[in-house]
Order: C-alpha cells, then sequence, then structure tokens
C-alpha cells in the first residue's frame, strides 16, 4: 500500500514537472459559417487560416498539421452536435472558427469543459470577456464591442454634435450602440431599432432625415448592411448625413457588392489592407492570388488565429497536453501578425489599436478603402475589470 | 387532389416489431460504449428527440391532415420553459419536464383554436403566423436572453440518475420518447385516432354523421403541441440551452420534412424521416463543404421513388397485388 | 410630419408592388397548376443573379434585366416540363418536400457557380439619386419610383392577359376545371408551361429591379419567401386581385406601422420603452395581421374558389 502510494506520488510529480511527450501530430477543428446567406463570412476566415498553414509548409508549431472543416450552417443546434463529433471523435487538440457571437456562446462550455483551448477568429461575445472569461478560451480577433467604441470615440474627437444610431431590435443590436455611446457623449438624435433581417429601409431612412442628425451610426451585420447602405446612397442622404460604421459593414465583401454609390462611408478596424508590414504584404498577395478575392477583416483573422497557435504551439516544443504550459505560451508568447503588434490581455481578448478607414474613389472610378487615421491605442475592453483567473 | 384512400390501421406496427425497435434502441448506446464510439450515444439522443418531435407532428400532420408549419413554437415553449427554470442552476426533472409539457399544450391549445378555423395552405400559413409571433418575441426580449437565448449550467437533476453523462441522458430520453410513443400508439389505434384519420379523408361525412370535429381535431393539436414541448425541453437540455433559432420557421420545415421523408401517416414515420434526415446530414458534412446540394439531390430522389415516404416502400408490393 | 407620413405610404406602396411581383407568380401557379412551389424564391434570387452577372458583362442595366428575365423564363419552363409536370400528380405535402430539396440545390448551387460574397448590381446612372417632390420636405429616390411605375404596370398588363386575351380564357378555365378544359380543347400542359415560365420571368422582374435596393446573396429567396406567402394567404390563393390587395396591405403594414407604432407609443410613453416595444411589435405586425384576417376570413380577402 504505501510502495502504491509512493508511485503514484512519483508519477504526480512527474506530470508536475512536465513530462509530456511532445505530439507528432496537431489537430485543428475549424468550424465556421459555411453555408447559407452569412457563409462568405466563414469561407473567409477559413481560405484565411488556410492560407498561414500553407505558409508554414502545413506545419503550426512544427507538428503536421491537419484542419478538419465543419459547416454550423449558422444554428447554434448544429454547431452543438459539431462541437461533440470534434470532442469525443475526432478528438482535436485546438478550435477556432466560429463567426457568429450566439454560437460561440452556445459551443463554449462544451470546449471550455473538456479543457480544450479555443481561438475564436472572430466572434467575441461580452460574456466571455468579463466574469465569464476562461483559461481556455482566448480571442485573436476583438472584443464585440471595440469597433463601435473605436466608432464611437472618432465621431467625438471630430466634434460631430449630433448622431442619430441605428440597429435591429435585439439585444447585440441594443450592446452595440451602448458601445459607441461609451465613447461617444453628443446629442443622440434618434436611436431606431429596425426588424433583425429586415429588407427594406426606407422607413427609417426617412426618420433619420427628419431627425436632423449630422452623422449616423449603424451597427447592421450581414444583408442587413448592405440593403441599408445601397438604400440610402440612393436616397441622396450619403454626403448629407455621412455613414459611421463597424469595419464589416465597411469591408471589402460589402465595398464589392455595393459599388461606387459606397462612396464616403468612414469605418473603424483594426486591421487594414494597406498595412505596412512583411507578414501583411505576404498574406494580402497570395490571399488574392489562392482565392482571387481582396482579403477582408475575416480573412485576417483567420491567418492570425493560426499564427498564434503556431507561435504558442512552438513555444512548449509541440508539448499540446500539457494544458498549463500551453496557456501560458497563448497568454505570453509574441506572435507575429498581419496587423502589427498586439497583445493579450487578462481576459485573453487583444489589447491593440483601431484604425479609421473611407471609402474612397480611385483614378479608374472603382471604389475602395483607404485608411484615415488611428483612432485609439491599445484599447482595453470594458469587461476585462471584471475577469478574475 | 384527393389523397390516397388509406386502410385505418395503416401503418400500425405489431407488437413484435415495437419491441423489436424497443429493444435495439435500448441496447444502442451500450453497444457505441463499448466500441469506444462515445459521440454516436449524443448523437442517438439527438435523433430520438427529433423522433420524438416528428412523430407529435404526425399525429396531426399524418394522421389529422392538418398540416402545421408552426410546431417550432411548441418545441421553443418546452425548451424555453425548461431554461427558464434552470436559470437558478438547476431544477428537478419532475418539475420541469411536465410544466415544458403543460406550457407547450397550452400554447397549442390556443393556437389551435384559432388556427383550426382554417383548412389548407390557410392552415400552414396561420400556424407559421403564430411560430413567427413566437420569434420575434424570444429574438426580442432580454429576459429571454434574445439571439444568444438561455444557456442552462446544468441538465434538470434525477435522483438515482446521472443526467450529465452521455448514456444516463440517452436513457432518460429513450424512457420519456418511449412512454410517447406507446401514448400514440394507444391513441392510433384507438377510436379518436380512427375518427382523426376519417376526418382527414373526409371531413364533411364525419360532421354530418355528429362527430365533435373541431374539438377532436384541437384535442389531437394540444397533445401534439404537449409531446413536442416535451420533445423541446430535452433537447434544451442535451444542448444545455436555448436559442430562437429553435424557434425559427426553418426549424418547422425541418420536422415536415422529416414526416414526409419517413412517411406521414405511418406509426414509425416520425422516428424513420428523423432518423435518415439525421443520418444523411451528419455523413455528407462530414465529407464535403457542398453538403446541402447533395442533400437536396437525394431528397429529391427519395420523393420521386417514394412520394409516400420511405415507410410507404414496405408497403408497395402489397398494394400492387391488391390492384 | 405629414410629409413622412406621405413618404412612408409611396414607400408602402412600393414595397407592396414589389411584394407583388412575386405574389402574382406564386398565386398563378397555386392556382392553375395546383402546385405549392417553396421553390419560388429560389427563382427570384436566381434572377437577381443572372441580371447581376449579365450586367458585369454588358455594363448595361436595361439589357442585363431583359436577358435575365429571358433566362430565368426559361429555367422555369425546363423546370416544369422535367420535374413540376412530375410533382403536380403528388400530393402537396410531396410538392413541400421536393421544392424544399429544390431550394437546397439552388442555393448551393449559386454559391458553387457565383460565390458565396454578395454580387453587385448596381442603379442606372440615369435613375440614381432623389426626386425632388415638394420642395425641401419630400425627396423621393428615383428608382424606386420606376419600380413604383413597373409595378403598377404589370399589375394592369397580368389584369389584362387574364380577363382580356384567350390565353387568359384558358388560364381560368384551367384553374377551375382542368379536366374539363382539356376536353373542350385546351391544351393544358402547353398551358402550365406557359404559366410557370410566366411566374419565373416575373420573378427574374422582381429579382434584378431589387437587386438594386438588396443584397445580392444566398439564401435572398428565403428571407421573401414568406412575405409572398403571407400576401397570397391574406389575398386568397389563386385570386390575382388578392395577390394585388394583399401586396399592397402587407406593403403599407409592414413600412408605415414601423413608424406610426413607434411614434404613437412615443407619445403615450417614455421614449425607452417606445423604442423597445414597437419595434417589437412591428416585427409581428404583418404576423398579427394574417391572424386577424384569417380569423375572419379563413378563406382570405378574396376567395378563389367556392
Amino acid at each position: 500500500m504505501h510502495h502504491m502510494k509512493k508511485i503514484a506520488l512519483g508519477c504526480a510529480m512527474l506530470l508536475a514537472a512536465g513530462v509530456v511527450p511532445a505530439a507528432d501530430a496537431l489537430k485543428i477543428g475549424m468550424m465556421t459559417t459555411l453555408s447559407g446567406p452569412a457563409s462568405g463570412l466563414g469561407i473567409d476566415i477559413r481560405d484565411g487560416f488556410d492560407l498561414a498553414v500553407k505558409h508554414l509548409g502545413g506545419k503550426l508549431g512544427g507538428l503536421p498539421t491537419e484542419v478538419i472543416t465543419a459547416d454550423d450552417a449558422q444554428n447554434p443546434d448544429t454547431a452543438k452536435q459539431i462541437t461533440e463529433r470534434f470532442l469525443k471523435k475526432d478528438k482535436i487538440d485546438i478550435a477556432t472558427g466560429v463567426v457568429f457571437s450566439n454560437i460561440m456562446l452556445a459551443v463554449a462550455p462544451a470546449f471550455i469543459g473538456a479543457e480544450t483551448f479555443y481561438i475564436s477568429a472572430n466572434a467575441g461575445p461580452s460574456q466571455l470577456a468579463g466574469e465569464g472569461c476562461s483559461p481556455y478560451f482566448f480571442n485573436v480577433a476583438w472584443q464585440n464591442d471595440n469597433l463601435h467604441e473605436a466608432m464611437g470615440k472618432r465621431v467625438q474627437d471630430q466634434g460631430i454634435k449630433s448622431v442619430a444610431l441605428l440597429a435591429p431590435n435585439y439585444p447585440a443590436g441594443k450592446d452595440a450602440l451602448t458601445g459607441f455611446k461609451r465613447f461617444y457623449k453628443g446629442d443622440i438624435a434618434d436611436e431606431i431599432y429596425s426588424k433583425l433581417g429586415q429588407l427594406d429601409y426606407s422607413a427609417e431612412i426617412a426618420q433619420i432625415r427628419a431627425a436632423g442628425a449630422d452623422a449616423v451610426y449603424i451597427f447592421l451585420p450581414g444583408g442587413m448592411g448592405i440593403n441599408f447602405i445601397k438604400q440610402y446612397a440612393q436616397s441622396g442622404m450619403m454626403k448629407k448625413v455621412p455613414i459611421f460604421a463597424p469595419g464589416f459593414s465597411g469591408d471589402e465583401d460589402v465595398v464589392k457588392a455595393v459599388g461606387p454609390a459606397m462612396e464616403g462611408l468612414y469605418n473603424t478596424t483594426h486591421w487594414y489592407r494597406e498595412m505596412d508590414n512583411p507578414a501583411n504584404k505576404r498574406f494580402v498577395a497570395d490571399f488574392e492570388k489562392e482565392t482571387g478575392r481582396l482579403p477582408t477583416l475575416y480573412a485576417s483573422q483567420g491567418y492570425d488565429a493560426a499564427l498564434l497557435i503556431d507561435a504558442a504551439v512552438k513555444a512548449v516544443g509541440g508539448k499540446v497536453d500539457d494544458k498549463a504550459a500551453l496557456r501560458k505560451a497563448f497568454e505570453t508568447v509574441k506572435a507575429p501578425s498581419v496587423r502589427g503588434e498586439y497583445r493579450l490581455g487578462n481576459n485573453h481578448y487583444p489589447i491593440q489599436p483601431y484604425y479609421l478607414r473611407q471609402v474612397v474613389k480611385n483614378a479608374d472610378g472603382s471604389v475602395s478603402n483607404k485608411f484615415v487615421a488611428k483612432v485609439m491605442d491599445a484599447h482595453v475592453d470594458a469587461y476585462a475589470k471584471d475577469c478574475k483567473m | 387532389m384527393p389523397s390516397t384512400p388509406t386502410p385505418l390501421t395503416q401503418g400500425l406496427p405489431s407488437a413484435w416489431s415495437a419491441i423489436g425497435v424497443a429493444v435495439a434502441l435500448a441496447i444502442y448506446p451500450l453497444l457505441m460504449s463499448v466500441a469506444g464510439q462515445d459521440f454516436y450515444i449524443g448523437l442517438g439522443s439527438r435523433v430520438l428527440i427529433l423522433a420524438l418531435a416528428a412523430s407529435a407532428l404526425n399525429l396531426v400532420l399524418g394522421y389529422g391532415g392538418m398540416i402545421s408549419l408552426g410546431h417550432a413554437a411548441f418545441l421553443g415553449i418546452g425548451g424555453y420553459t425548461v431554461a427558464l427554470l434552470a436559470q437558478g442552476g438547476s431544477a428537478p426533472a419532475w418539475l420541469a419536464m411536465p410544466l415544458a409539457v403543460i406550457a407547450a399544450a397550452a400554447g397549442a391549445a390556443l393556437i389551435g383554436a384559432v388556427s383550426l378555423r382554417t383548412r389548407g395552405v390557410y392552415f400552414i400559413m396561420i400556424t407559421l403566423a403564430f411560430a413567427q409571433i413566437f420569434y420575434y418575441l424570444a429574438v426580442s426580449l432580454r429576459g429571454l436572453g434574445g439571439d444568444d437565448g438561455l444557456p442552462m449550467l446544468a441538465r434538470v437533476e434525477l435522483p438515482g440518475l446521472s443526467l450529465g453523462d452521455d448514456i444516463g441522458f440517452y436513457y432518460f430520453v429513450l424512457a420519456l420518447a418511449g412512454l410517447a410513443f406507446m401514448l400514440l400508439y394507444r391513441l392510433a389505434a384507438s377510436r379518436f385516432g380512427r375518427a382523426l384519420v376519417a376526418i382527414r379523408e373526409n371531413e364533411q361525412r364525419m360532421a354530418a354523421i355528429g362527430y365533435p370535429v373541431y374539438r377532436l381535431k384541437l384535442a389531437a393539436f394540444t397533445l401534439s403541441g404537449g409531446l413536442a414541448g416535451l420533445a423541446g425541453a430535452l433537447l434544451a437540455n442535451l444542448s444545455l440551452g436555448v436559442t430562437p433559432h429553435l424557434l425559427t420557421w426553418h426549424q418547422s420545415g425541418i420536422l415536415i420534412v422529416m414526416v414526409i421523408l419517413g412517411g406521414s401517416g405511418y406509426f414509425w414515420g416520425g422516428l424513420t424521416g428523423a432518423a435518415i434526415y439525421m443520418l444523411l446530414e451528419e455523413s455528407i458534412s462530414t465529407h464535403t463543404e457542398h453538403w446541402n446540394l447533395w442533400l437536396g439531390a437525394l431528397l429529391l430522389f427519395i420523393v420521386l421513388v417514394a412520394p409516400e415516404g420511405i415507410m410507404s416502400l414496405r408497403r408497395k408490393p402489397a398494394k400492387a397485388e391488391r390492384a | 410630419m405629414l410629409y413622412l407620413l406621405l413618404e412612408q405610404g409611396l414607400n408602402g406602396l412600393q414595397y407592396g408592388l414589389m411584394l407583388f411581383l412575386l405574389a402574382a407568380g406564386l398565386t398563378l401557379v397555386f392556382g392553375i397548376m395546383d402546385v405549392i412551389n417553396l421553390a419560388h424564391g429560389s427563382l427570384y434570387m436566381i434572377g437577381a443573379f443572372l441580371a447581376a452577372a449579365f450586367y458585369q458583362h454588358l455594363e448595361n442595366y436595361l439589357a442585363a434585366l431583359l436577358l435575365a428575365i429571358l433566362a430565368t423564363a426559361l429555367i422555369g419552363a425546363l423546370l416544369e416540363q422535367t420535374l413540376y409536370r412530375r410533382l403536380q400528380k403528388m400530393s402537396h405535402l410531396s410538392q413541400v418536400l421536393a421544392t424544399f430539396a429544390l431550394i437546397l440545390i439552388a442555393n448551393e448551387s449559386v454559391k458553387i457557380i457565383f460565390g458565396a460574397q454578395p454580387l453587385m448590381l448596381p442603379v442606372p446612372e440615369m435613375l440614381y439619386g432623389p426626386i425632388e417632390l415638394v420642395e425641401d420636405e419630400l425627396y423621393y429616390p428615383r428608382f424606386r419610383m420606376l419600380i413604383i411605375v413597373v409595378g403598377v404596370l404589370v399589375a394592369l398588363g397580368l389584369y389584362l392577359l387574364v380577363n382580356r386575351t384567350r390565353i387568359g380564357m384558358w388560364m381560368r378555365a384551367g384553374a377551375s376545371n382542368p379536366g374539363m378544359a382539356a376536353v373542350m380543347g385546351v391544351r393544358i400542359q402547353p398551358l402550365f408551361t406557359f404559366v410557370f415560365a410566366l411566374g419565373a420571368g416575373l420573378c427574374a422582374l422582381a429579382g434584378a429591379l431589387l437587386g438594386p435596393l438588396l443584397a445580392v446573396n444566398v439564401g435572398m429567396g428565403e428571407s421573401i419567401l414568406i412575405p409572398a406567402f403571407e400576401v397570397i394567404v391574406i389575398g386568397g390563393i389563386g385570386s390575382m386581385r388578392g395577390a394585388l390587395v394583399g401586396s399592397l396591405l402587407v406593403g403599407m403594414i409592414d413600412t408605415v406601422g414601423r413608424v406610426l407604432l413607434t411614434l404613437l407609443l412615443k407619445a403615450v410613453s417614455d421614449p425607452a420603452t417606445a423604442n423597445s416595444v414597437g419595434p417589437t411589435l412591428a416585427s409581428m405586425a404583418v404576423s398579427l395581421l394574417m391572424v386577424a384576417v384569417l380569423y375572419f376570413r379563413p378563406q382570405g380577402l378574396f376567395p378563389a374558389r367556392g
């Protein structure tokens, strides 16, 4: 009996000392939205991630890497089922890919419960940034409020006196506007809530005109944003009451879909295409070569997620089963990135600068985003202070 | 368009086939556990739950001829009831599950009372309208979690059975679904079931004979809603939470597809349809990003080969002989 | 305030007429062929994508619109000949399953062919921007004006087609009793092909007209399928008049209702409550309208049969 205890103690000590064998391969679970109206976003995250793996010679952290891709179809229940498959059947080491926060919230408890690291390449819900932060959850994109906060600050700094706000009528819409108002202290001319998935925005456009604001801030993800911007431009309002929007509403896919009518729209991001660093130059050139599309925010985030995993796995020498060491590595490693330097805060969300872009007309009549100014530096999200881990 | 004449007891299984299905379902998780395929136990629970929901719909759609495109509402009511009760941590199963069924049945009684004034496509659309109302409520109200839905920290609690465990939960689902199937079997074989089928075939004649047509249909609709609510409550437990996606018309549509796929009006139609749909989705989607294309093509093929559903294939030779 | 309401009235009219283009085809196919076509929205999506694709090559909106209508009508005719002809003989339930499968196939095919990102279909230069209807008070986008004009013309054209032409007579005969019509010498199969192609062409017209206003992306068909079905159910399935009245009713309630409800609530309660309750009620307004109409008139406003 005594002898047994000794052996057990020995084993425990060995484990504590970190004698975990290095894995001989790495399995990544890439679950994202690949079908339905929002499939463009998920496809960009996946293609960005895959490009990084290709750039790294098919290896992340020196380990031959298999990326298992799955389509959540923007359905939380489907996502739940895929998560089960990832954890119990495929036995993945690290997961990434989810676009939407409601899906992230549905599956995060399962990953966290199984002590599997999740590196979010987009979804950054507040629930996982404050009290509910987790040692196993990391985000390489931004906390959901950040782009709205950055625009709030910019509009404030620009001295705009009065703003109309527009968002779909659901809690995420109200949270987004709250994020904007955290930094914008001027007059709110009107706060308009539309239907989720709405097609026709003529009523809202009339209200914005009636409100007599100097600018309008919109939170309308996906097709809703495209619908609104197209209709707004045609109503001749673009020049009179300019649109300020979060980066994803002014991204390359939206610019491509709306066309020249989009000229003049301001948007805030943590990355822009012309960024002057070698990693970004290579990413932008090769992404366009591989896919025939201009990279979006989503693509850059997928790429950066792979770079972070690569750096962290390298730092632990491929010993991905040593959870404590790997966590430390994710928290502290200086991963290269297409957005320049960023670091992860105490709640595992990025602390980084935010920039203003504007859609401008080029010499050939086409339109594209142009960098305007830096809005914020090393911005910490509003929930980090509540995170204790 | 007249529907094909059907014997009143069409598709009712023999006692032996029912026992066979029950035994197979009971040993399934043990086999999977031995084979080390734990993932398939959870998937089995999901198939059973959807089979329950599809069978509940089959009662009104297949037996009663009422095409409801609003059963997502009852799934949702059941799911949200359990999730609300569990907000404090966890809820006892004996309280949460019956309450979910009662809430969903009450909702179904109200919706049915209004909707059953209409027929055919009008009935399809009015049930859809009610479901949409519930969807927009769930999405808009912060108390219901909006778009994020309501997460649950733990499954409901049952003394003596660990529901947090995959196998334990599977048997919990199997027991409740089994009870529901027994109830449906008794109903289908009863005077009530026969009257329901007869109303589907010729409502005017049944009314002329003196059957309380409206009340019978409402009773079936209420019961169906209650059972769908049970499925919703189980789904919330399986997924540890509910989201408004459970209330979308897409969800109602999938349930209809499952029933038609399996064979509407056949007792095992719901179970067969749910199992085939889930297995198709699961197996095709792991192989290709374009799984929707193949799923669509297969469904189309099945409609053209077996327009009355998979379960009807077993009967084909007999029909041919009669003809 | 008056002008705000006036503008909303125009918007409701425009949205309603847009819905009518889809509802007309849906109600024709259902009324005459007795087919529930869930894939009607997919034809609208295909029309919009084809218009956008033609535009990219030709850079001429009108040409792209006409080509898209022709191509979609052709696709519709082919679908009728190969698939819907068989579905017609099946139960409504089988039709639901088959056309649901078609939605899946159409969405994925469009994604494979055109990519997952939304396409661009801009407003032609000469129709860009607003017209000033009342100085400084009432502006209205030219393109939306065009939609109103086209919608009215199509409604008129369909009325004349159904009530004043020989084909229209056949269509009415086919709708009320296909067997008898066939015996009396109406060639019923070509008639069905024509009706289905007409419905598909109207879908493409709607897709090409709405393309400059809405996102042209995968799944756009489903977002408009439900309003279109709501319209024909409120109006009475199979009735062209019902489709028109239903469209205008839904269009008005959806646009005007949204603004009015919030304004009314703001008058009786504090702005915060109004801002949250108003839009929630407005989201449900069309569903509530449908429930109310069907409660009092279970066959819709203008029952087509019996």
